[in-house]
Formats: structure tokens, sequence, C-alpha cells
């Protein structure tokens, strides 16, 4: 007999070695897909990792990709840290999308654009985080849902937006018009489209480690989210510490929409984000909410992404491959953590 | 104004609204039953998806109708029990394991649909269910049309939600859910397994999930889309908080939400576009999220809503 049994402690070795069990868990499982479309698991895995990771070209775009879900698995990780459950990490990159753009659309030195831009966009991401943090710490609404609901909100109002008064008018199409071309992130290597706003994503996970585990703030958080009522008994303002995490989880998430107007797209259109805010949830469940875990984990979700339409060309297994992957990992990464929390112990068989 | 007035309540208006509201009162019962059980279901925007692309993918290889809806409902029991297995015997966070079972059902929903049927120009239709005017009553005026000249899917949904009321409120089963979602702990004491009658809600809540997502691709478009659901699960999660976590409540929800969309689609259609159609799409998540803020203080949502139960921990 098997049984489930609490762990007083978990070693420290677990938090590397689980995302690894997860992941290798999740590609075993979906070399199913790739048999059943008729092709070789090893040979699809194969181009997968090297059209992603395999020479500095592909290195180049698979940091381009990771780079957004680094800024929304950063605003996930914090705000999971304090129990603050934000599910709207997509709707506030749009808001941050859309804010900076307007920004970048006005003629300024480039320099100055691009601050602005930053600045606008994150304090639009905060904005939007703000409202169902509010709502929970004067309401007592509960944050899963009016943060997910948000998003469809405000991808409605950015729909409003590009089908309406922001129109470009150049192409016709429902997409806005273009940011200057001087608020454009510089590319960093000749060539490729490695943008500033990748180097920032690095620069801001281990600040983001650094506000987590050695500020007031960061330990404000964390034990707001491991014990409110020890928090409160220790003197801890409980909400302000909700509210000030929301801000910040909602700045990161803003970020990222900076970085896919400046750095990728130059403009917003419907589908700038294919789900970076959810995949955000993805990288920070695999980076057990740590902010220096969430760096592998969006490069190895955006490797997944780039190398599949590199195995679909090659090999012919579906590109949404990698949408499977990437729900399959968050799910086994779930599973995973149980062994956090309990061990399994054999039970003999005489008691 | 008169005349605008005219064109958009003209005949069929009504018929579009109860339309419209058919997968959304499948969808809400679904994630009620889950809920009123304490199961946050996330994953219905994914599970109603998959669904739609298994029932589409029966029917269009098997040319049986019914046989595409089984499917359907199979699909979205199973992948109920999957987040049931997750949630309720393994005891993970529900919002979590929700949006996992989202993107894990939708990617699937994508891969297998371009797996059968490639790139293609031109989706692949099917010859999807036709209304059936039920004798006598469809010829009744305004209503006759509107409600009684439908698919047998909406004659379902009709049927589904006093049918919903009564397993939930008059039945021991639905004693048992209402329990295990208010507290678990006296059901537990009780006698009620709150780990099984979980299980069934939420395998329920998934199968009708299921049935809303078989209406989208059979009888609404007649095909498979990767935005065919677009939003639709979400808005049942609005739904159900809007609509009190009460069956009635919660069909009376959808049926506004479906006037609201009827409207718009109306609007669209005849050029008044003063105001953008977005705003109307807006509503039923604005007035959700509003409503949650008044409602908080009398608590209407199920207690044990998003905790898991241990028999072990007390």
């Amino acid at each position: 007999m098997f049984r489930l049994e609490a762990r007083t402690s978990t070693p420290a070795w677990f938090n590397l070695v689980l995302p690894l069990i997860a992941i290798a868990a999740t590609l075993v499982l979906c070399s199913g897909l790739i048999a059943i479309a008729g092709a070789g698991v090893i040979e699809a895995y194969g181009v997968m990792l090297s059209a992603s990771l395999g020479d500095s070209y592909a290195i180049t775009e698979t940091l381009v990709r990771a780079a957004p879900m680094i800024f929304t698995g950063l605003a996930v990780a914090i705000a999971f840290r304090a129990k603050f459950w934000n599910i709207g990490a997509e709707g506030q990159l749009l808001a941050g999308a859309v804010a900076s753009c307007f920004v970048g659309e006005i003629p300024m030195p480039g320099t100055l654009a691009m601050l602005l831009m930053a600045i606008v966009g994150a304090a639009a991401g905060a904005v939007v985080a703000l409202v169902p943090a509010t709502l929970r710490v004067k309401f007592k609404v509960d944050d899963v849902v009016s943060s997910l609901l948000l998003n469809s909100v405000i991808y409605y109002a950015l729909m409003a937006l590009i089908e309406g008064p922001w129109k470009d008018t150049f192409s016709g199409y429902p997409i806005s018009p273009p940011i200057e071309d001087s608020a454009n992130l510089p590319v960093l290597i000749e060539g490729t489209r490695l943008h500033l706003g990748v180097v920032v994503a690095l620069i801001a996970a281990p600040l983001c480690w650094f506000l987590i585990a050695r500020t007031t703030l960061g330990f404000r958080i964390r034990v707001t989210g491991e014990n409110p009522e020890a928090a409160r008994f220790g003197g801890i303002n409980v909400q302000r510490v909700l509210l000030s995490t929301a801000l910040l989880s909602g700045a990161l998430a803003g970020l990222a929409g900076v970085g896919e107007v400046g750095g990728v797209h130059f403009q917003v259109m419907s589908d700038i984000s294919p789900g970076y805010g959810y995949s955000g949830i993805v990288v920070a469940m695999l980076a057990r909410l740590n902010p220096l875990g969430v760096v592998p984990a969006a490069i190895f979700l955006a490797a997944v992404m780039t190398g599949a339409e590199a195995m679909s060309r090659a090999t012919g297994v579906p590109a949404f491959l990698s949408d499977v992957i990437q729900g399959t990992a968050l799910l086994a990464m779930l599973v995973a953590l149980l062994f956090t929390a309990y061990r399994i112990r054999r039970v003999g068989a005489q008691t | 104004m008169s005349a605008v007035f005219e064109q958009i309540f003209q005949v069929g208006f009504l018929a579009a609204i109860v339309r419209i509201a058919t997968p959304l009162a499948f969808a809400t019962l679904g994630e009620m039953f889950s809920e009123r059980a304490g199961v946050l279901n996330l994953g219905i925007e994914g599970i109603m998806l998959l669904s739609a692309m298994a029932g589409f993918t029966a029917t269009s290889l098997s040319g049986s109708l019914w046989l595409g809806v089984l499917v359907a409902v199979l699909v979205g029991a199973a992948m109920g029990a999957l987040h049931a297995l997750f949630t309720v015997a393994l005891g993970l966070s529900q919002h979590v394991c929700g949006i996992g079972v989202t993107l894990f059902s939708s990617g699937l929903a994508y891969f297998l649909y371009r797996l059968i049927f490639g790139q293609q120009s031109v989706p692949p239709s099917i010859d999807g269910f036709k209304p059936v005017p039920i004798p006598l009553l469809s010829g009744m005026p305004v209503l006759g049309p509107a409600v009684f000249n439908q698919f047998t899917l909406v004659y379902l949904a009709i049927m589904a939600v006093p049918l919903a009321a009564f397993v939930l409120y008059r039945t021991p089963w639905g004693l048992s859910v209402r329990m295990v979602g208010e507290n678990p702990r006296a059901a537990d004491s009780a006698g009620v397994s709150v780990i099984a009658t979980r299980f069934q809600a939420v395998i329920l809540g998934g199968a009708l999930m299921g049935l809303a997502g078989a209406f989208l691709t059979m009888a609404q478009f007649n095909a498979f889309t990767f935005g065919v659901v677009s939003g639709r699960g979400w808005v049942a999660i609005a739904l159900v908080v809007f609509g009190r976590w009460d069956p009635w409540r919660s069909a009376g929800a959808a049926l506004l939400f479906a006037f609201v969309d009827a409207l718009q689609l109306r609007m669209q259609a005849s050029g008044l576009g003063h105001i953008p159609y977005e705003a109307f799409l807006m509503l039923p998540f604005i007035f959700t999220i509003v409503a949650m803020a008044f409602m908080s203080r009398n608590a209407v949502a199920p207690s044990a809503l998003l905790k898991p139960f241990r028999r072990e921990e007390r």
C-alpha cells in the first residue's frame, strides 16, 4: 500500500528537478501526438530543438519570443507570491501595448519616446491590474474571476479602437497606425530582430528576484502570501501590500506589451498577443514563482513555439503541438508540485 | 428613431436571441453545477472548443449528427473528469488547473483539426441540424417562429433549465452538490462523499459544456473555425456569477446577454454603427464585475468554491 503523507519541509534541489521532470513528462506525453501524426518522435523534437536553439539566429528569434513571456511570467510570479490571483496578465499586456503605441505615434526624440512608451505602457498595465486588486480589498470580490473577465473587456476595447477611430487610414486594415521610426526599439545585432526590450526583460528578472528576496516590500509580499494572519499581527498592512503587488504585477505585464509594440510589431493589431498573458501563468508555475526561474521557463516555451513552426514544415506535424505542450506542461508541473507538499510512503500491509 | 426600431425588431430577432442563448445556457448550467459543488472550472473555454471540434469531426466522418453530439458530450465529460482529477482528487489549485485545461484542450482541438482536415482554403462544413417546427405551437404568432421552430438542441436547452433547477433543489443528489459546495466538512460528517459528489458535478458540467460546443459547430455555424468559441466560455463564467449560481437566474442572464448580442449584430448589419459593437460585447463582463462588487456583501457564492477538500486535514 502507498499513501500520500504531508511533508514538513521541501529539499532545495526540488526547485530545479521538478520543472525538469514536468517538462520531460510533457515531452513524453506529447510524443504520442507526433506518432499519431505519422512522424518520427526523435526527428520532430530534433528539428524543434535545432530550429529554436541550434544556431545564433535561431537563438535570437527564440529570445525575441521569450521576452514578452519573461515579463508576463514575472507579473504572474510576483502576484501569485502574494496570493493575488492575477489571471489578467493578458489584458494588462494589451493595455500596455495600446498605451505605448499611442505615445510612440507622437513625434519626439527617439530616446524620450522609448522612455515614455515604457512608462506609459507600464502604468496602463498597472492601472488595469489595480481594478481586481481594489475590488478584492474594498469589496471582497474574488480576484480570479474579476481579473479574468477584465481580459475580455480590454480586448474588446482594443478592437473598438482599431476598428474605429484608431484604424490605420493608410492600409485600411483593422490595425493601428505604426509608431514613429525613431520610437522603434534599437536592434542589437544586425540582421536579427533582437531588440533592446529583450535585454530589459533579461535584466528585469534578477531585479524582481532582488525585490522579492532582499527588500522589505518583497518580504511583505512573501509574508502576505504565505500567512496573511501572521502578516497582519506583524503590523503589515496586507491590503496595501496587495495593491502594491498588483501595481508591480500589472506594470510588468504592461511592459510585455511595450516590447511587442516597440520591438516586434511597431503597431497594435487584434492578435498582437497569441495568449502571452496565459503563457505567463505556465512560465510562473514552471519557475516555481521564482523570478530567476522565469527566464529559463520562458525560453523553454519560446523555443517550443519557434521550433514548432520549423517542425511543422519539416515533418508535417501541425505546429499547434506547441499549444498542447504548453497546456500539458502546466498540468504536469501542477502534479509535480504535489511532491513538494506530500511524499509517497509505503504503508505496511499488517497495519 | 422608429425606423431604426423597426429595422432592429423585425421578425427573426426573437428567434436569433433564442439561438444565441442556447449554447450559453448549456455552458452556464454546466459551469453552475461545477461551481455549486465548489469547483471553479476555468477549463470551460477549452472544453467547449475541443467538444465543438470533436462533435464536428465525428459528424463529418460518420454523417450522423446525433453521433457527433454524443461524441461532443463524452469529450466534454472526459475533460470535466480530467479537471476533477486535478482539482478534486489531487486538490490542486482550481484556477491554475482550469487555465491548464483550457490551454491543453484548445491546443489539442487545433492540433487534431489540422491533422484530420489539413489546411484548406475553405473550411469544410457539414449539413447541420435543421429547425424542427413543433406542430400547433409553431403556428402561434411571435413565439411560434421564435421559440417553436428551432433546432432540437434549442428545445433541449429550454428543457434543461427547469430540469437543472429540479435536480439541484429537489433531488438528494442536488442537495449533496449544494452541501459539498457550501460546507464539505458537514457534508462529510453527514455521510456524503465529497470527492464523489464533486467529481459527478464537474463531469456533468463538462458534459453540458460539450453540448454547448456541439451546438456551435453543428447547428449555429456548421463548421469548425479556430475562433468558434471566441470567449463564450468566459461569458458563461460571468453569467454564472451574474445569475447568482441559480439555474433560472443564470438562464435569464444568458437570455439577456443573447438579447444584447443579437442587438449588436443587427446594428452592425444595418449599418447603424454610431456605437462600436464591441461596446455591447463588453457589457456582460463589465456588468458582472460591477455586480460582484455589490453582491459580495451578501455572499451568494458557494462558500467552499476554490477550496480543495482533504479529509485528513482538519
